[in-house]
């Protein structure tokens, strides 16, 4: 098995301490190995954790949360999965937020830049507070999305949104009850579907497919016997 | 010594392997490496299954276990329908959003029934790409022939098939959706390397391709009317008297209720099996990855394929320790990022398939040239830094921006420091045997996605699972719907039950559990 090279070994400060930190959940006190993760630190706790975990690799944003850390007021957010527990941090999982998501068939609509003023009437009383940028887990800047939405920058809006992990983080702070999140969803779909060049190449290999040009190398192909399948492979490099 | 000391061995050779190349073993090397080293052939880690239709084949001891046990439905169980609906779609991954979208484009009406919200799943961590093969020098032929290769040639040729020659159709339907895949300068799609993959054949959405394309396809499916149950775990499948699927029992999470649907068909897209963590391995799989439709399918009548092997992605993060199990994309490999030992040298072609890259880590870690960590984690190094190098800083930074991200969280810049590694389970190859219309052997019971097995052989090729979710997705949506026109709801009985529950006397209730799993026990008894 593994070397016994004692050279050859990382310490890992978390791990070689086994060190308990006190942390708060949701107004509780409790005694977790420094270091884990707040989800992780949940399981530790005993708590089963149904809503509030996800993917548990940082894409899904199910595990939005808040915490503070110790002496600090200022409240922040981050996925849960994906941020280490310290000693004295008080620790909230985010409820889910009944935000309002329009509804509408990306491919038949007729103006989408006008449009996002149909679905989403909200989106152009944008107060510039910043909140939703402050709390935004991927550090995107969302009030800056915000703007370029209204303003018809699709395309910037798909690029900046991206990284969005849904995690909702940026909805129940906006003064002007708007949820960038789901506006910038929309923006990114109508730039994708309406507003982006058709790939020529795609559609001359359907075309391909359609006519049958493979045909003559599929039948052949599969009438091969294991061995003649086998030897085929070898050559395809 | 620290991490940045034992790193400072990947930056000083890292001029003379950039010179080196390394030439692809030969197959019967390849097959040696695999024997010796792959978690697969680990003897004592696998069983035979004492009965059900898989009697007398060999799969891992973990998921045995559950395959055979019981069910939590008993005797006088109260199955009167809450929910009647033509389609039920159980999971709301990719290839359960892809069914539920087509089947209710062709007319039927659709229940999407999932453990955890919409899109929690495996699906939205896709980071690598989907295969599609839409370069003018590629083709479908040659994505069925590399995909077979990587299969060790066990693939079913007419499942792949048609896999491969509806992907342009598939990426053109997504594209309609809003997806967006990168692209090159004149607008086509840009594709990138895989390993395994002679040909450029990946599609991208920079390294959130999972997520982009489920952001699309969530939205798509709340657009729609398609009924949507979630935190609800399926718990048991119903059968008529002529043991055809009917519906399923579910359990709601929330508020612990049983929930019954009658339905027509049922497509189980409920994903693989990495929580069940095989042979102790961590895991790159999202929470309620617990193979829990392997055991519905299987008490109900259901064959399943290939479940003696299991992927393990080489490149799980083995430092820090709160990623532990988490991938690092194989698109930093696919990009020239280098596999390095503790001497500082390269040890395999990191473009090879999975279990011939994993393998050769083990190998690198069995035979003492492995990193060790304190907590006994070893590993070797992935070579992020020479992406920077040899293609301009900057690079890292622009390709994997959630890689970066990730370990940025941990005061880690992935751009400057190599990662350590090691494999981590990641797939489960095999699953419920299917055909072309991703039906199973049991009647009005489907199953697509990775839950499915027979397509990818005995190794996945990567970024087959992706195209694997929309066109078994789709097919198995549109059959389900197709069907539904023409026929009758059955009865709703759990008659299955009875012949699987003798069996298990039969073998003195060796399992002992109740499955399916549903979540994995992380919480801490006192
Ligand atoms: C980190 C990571 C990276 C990957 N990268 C790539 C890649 O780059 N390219 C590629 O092609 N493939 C990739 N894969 C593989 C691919 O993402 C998965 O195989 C695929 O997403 C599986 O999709 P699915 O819809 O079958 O299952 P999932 O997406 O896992 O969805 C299963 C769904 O079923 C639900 N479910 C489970 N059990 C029940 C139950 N009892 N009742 C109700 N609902 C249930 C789950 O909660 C979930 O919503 C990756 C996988 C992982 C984990
Ligand atoms: S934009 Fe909003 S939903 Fe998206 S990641 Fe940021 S906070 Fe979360
Ligand atoms: S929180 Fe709302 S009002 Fe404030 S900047 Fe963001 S979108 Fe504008
Ligand atoms: S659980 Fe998915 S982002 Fe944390």
């Amino acid at each position: 098995m593994a070397q016994e090279d004692k050279e050859n070994i990382i310490d890992q400060p978390e791990v070689l301490r086994h060190k308990m930190v006190t942390v708060e959940i949701a107004g509780k006190k409790y005694e977790v190995p420094e270091g884990i993760t707040i989800i992780k630190a949940l399981w530790y706790s005993g708590q089963e954790v149904v809503r509030g975990a996800g993917c548990l690799g940082g894409f899904c944003g199910a595990c939005a949360a808040y915490y503070r850390t110790k002496d600090d007021p200022k409240v922040r957010t981050c996925l849960a999965c994906q941020m280490a527990v310290q000693d004295g941090m008080s620790i909230t999982m985010m409820p889910p937020f009944p935000a309002r998501k329009a509804t509408y068939d990306i491919r038949t609509l007729k103006d989408p830049k006008q449009d996002l003023f149909n679905l989403y009437p909200e989106a152009p009383l944008c107060r510039n507070c910043n909140a939703c940028t402050e709390a935004c887990p991927q550090k995107i800047d969302v009030r800056e999305g915000v703007w370029k939405a209204v303003f018809g920058d699709f395309k910037s809006v798909s690029e900046m949104f991206m990284d969005c992990v849904m995690c909702g983080l940026c909805t129940p702070v906006c003064i002007a009850d708007i949820a960038p999140n789901l506006v910038a969803l929309y923006v990114s779909r109508a730039q994708g579907a309406h507003f982006t060049e058709k790939p020529v190449g795609l559609d001359i290999r359907i075309n391909e497919i359609q006519d049958g040009r493979f045909n003559d190398e599929w039948t052949k192909l599969l009438k091969m016997n294991e061995k003649e399948l086998t030897d085929h492979c070898a050559t395809v490099k | 010594m620290d991490i940045h000391a034992l790193q400072q061995i990947v930056h000083q050779t890292r001029d003379a392997r950039r010179k080196q190349t390394f030439s692809k073993l030969s197959p019967a090397d390849r097959d040696q490496l695999i024997h010796k080293y792959h978690p697969d052939f680990r003897e004592s880690a696998f069983r035979p299954l004492r009965f059900g239709p898989n009697v007398g084949d060999k799969t891992a001891i973990e998921l045995a276990t559950l395959l055979e046990g019981d069910s939590s439905v008993t005797d006088g169980f109260d199955l009167t329908p809450d929910y009647t609906t033509d389609v039920l779609v159980v999971g709301g991954g990719g290839a359960g959003c892809a069914a539920a979208l087509h089947a209710h484009t062709a007319g039927a009406k659709v229940m999407l029934a999932t453990k955890l919200r919409l899109g929690d799943s495996n699906s939205v961590m896709a980071q690598g790409g989907m295969q599609i093969s839409v370069a003018p020098e590629d083709s479908p032929v040659t994505h069925f022939v590399d995909t077979l290769k990587g299969g060790h040639m066990q693939n079913d040729h007419q499942l792949l098939k048609v896999m491969v020659e509806e992907g342009p159709s598939i990426a053109k339907w997504l594209l309609s959706l809003g997806v967006l895949f990168d692209r090159d300068g004149d607008g086509n799609l840009h594709v990138k390397k895989g390993g395994g993959s002679s040909k450029p054949r990946l599609l991208t959405c920079s390294d959130y391709t999972g997520l982009e394309i489920m952001r699309v396809l969530k939205d798509e499916v709340l657009n729609q009317d398609i009924q949507l149950l979630e935190f609800c775990a399926a718990v048991e499948l119903t059968s008529d008297e002529n043991g055809n699927c009917t519906g399923a029992i579910f359990k709601d999470l929330d508020n612990h209720r049983n929930v019954v649907v009658a339905a027509k068909s049922v497509i189980l897209a409920t994903g693989g099996i990495g929580r069940l963590h095989i042979q102790g391995f961590p895991t790159s799989n999202h929470y309620g990855a617990t193979g829990d439709g392997l055991c519905l399918s299987y008490r109900l009548g259901a064959k399943l394929v290939h479940i003696d092997t299991f992927q393990y992605h080489p490149s799980g993060a083995v430092y820090p320790e709160q990623l532990i199990g988490a991938l690092v994309t194989e698109g930093i490999r696919s990009e020239g990022g280098h596999l390095v030992n503790a001497k500082g040298e390269r040890f395999v072609d990191e473009l090879d398939t999975r279990d011939v890259v994993s393998a050769s880590i083990i190998r690198e870690c069995e035979e003492g040239r492995g990193i060790r960590t304190m907590s006994g984690r070893v590993g070797v190094w992935l070579d992020t830094p020479l992406l920077d190098v040899a293609q301009g800083p900057g690079t890292m930074k622009k390709h994997f921006p959630a890689m970066m991200l990730q370990f940025e969280r941990f005061n880690i810049d992935i751009s400057k420091d190599p990662v350590l590694i090691f494999p981590t389970l990641h797939y489960q190859n095999g699953g419920v045997k299917i055909d072309t219309n991703s039906e199973t052997n049991v009647k009005n019971l489907f199953v697509a996605g990775e839950a499915s097995g027979g397509l990818h052989g005995r190794n996945r090729l990567m970024g087959n699972s992706l195209l694997d979710l929309m066109v078994f997705g789709k097919r198995s949506g549109l059959a389900a719907a197709a069907r539904a026109a023409s026929m009758l709801q059955g009865t709703l009985t759990v008659g299955h039950l009875k012949g699987f529950r003798a069996e298990a006397k039969k073998h003195g209730r060796v399992s002992g559990v109740v499955s399916p799993m549903i979540l994995p026990p992380y919480t801490r008894k006192e």
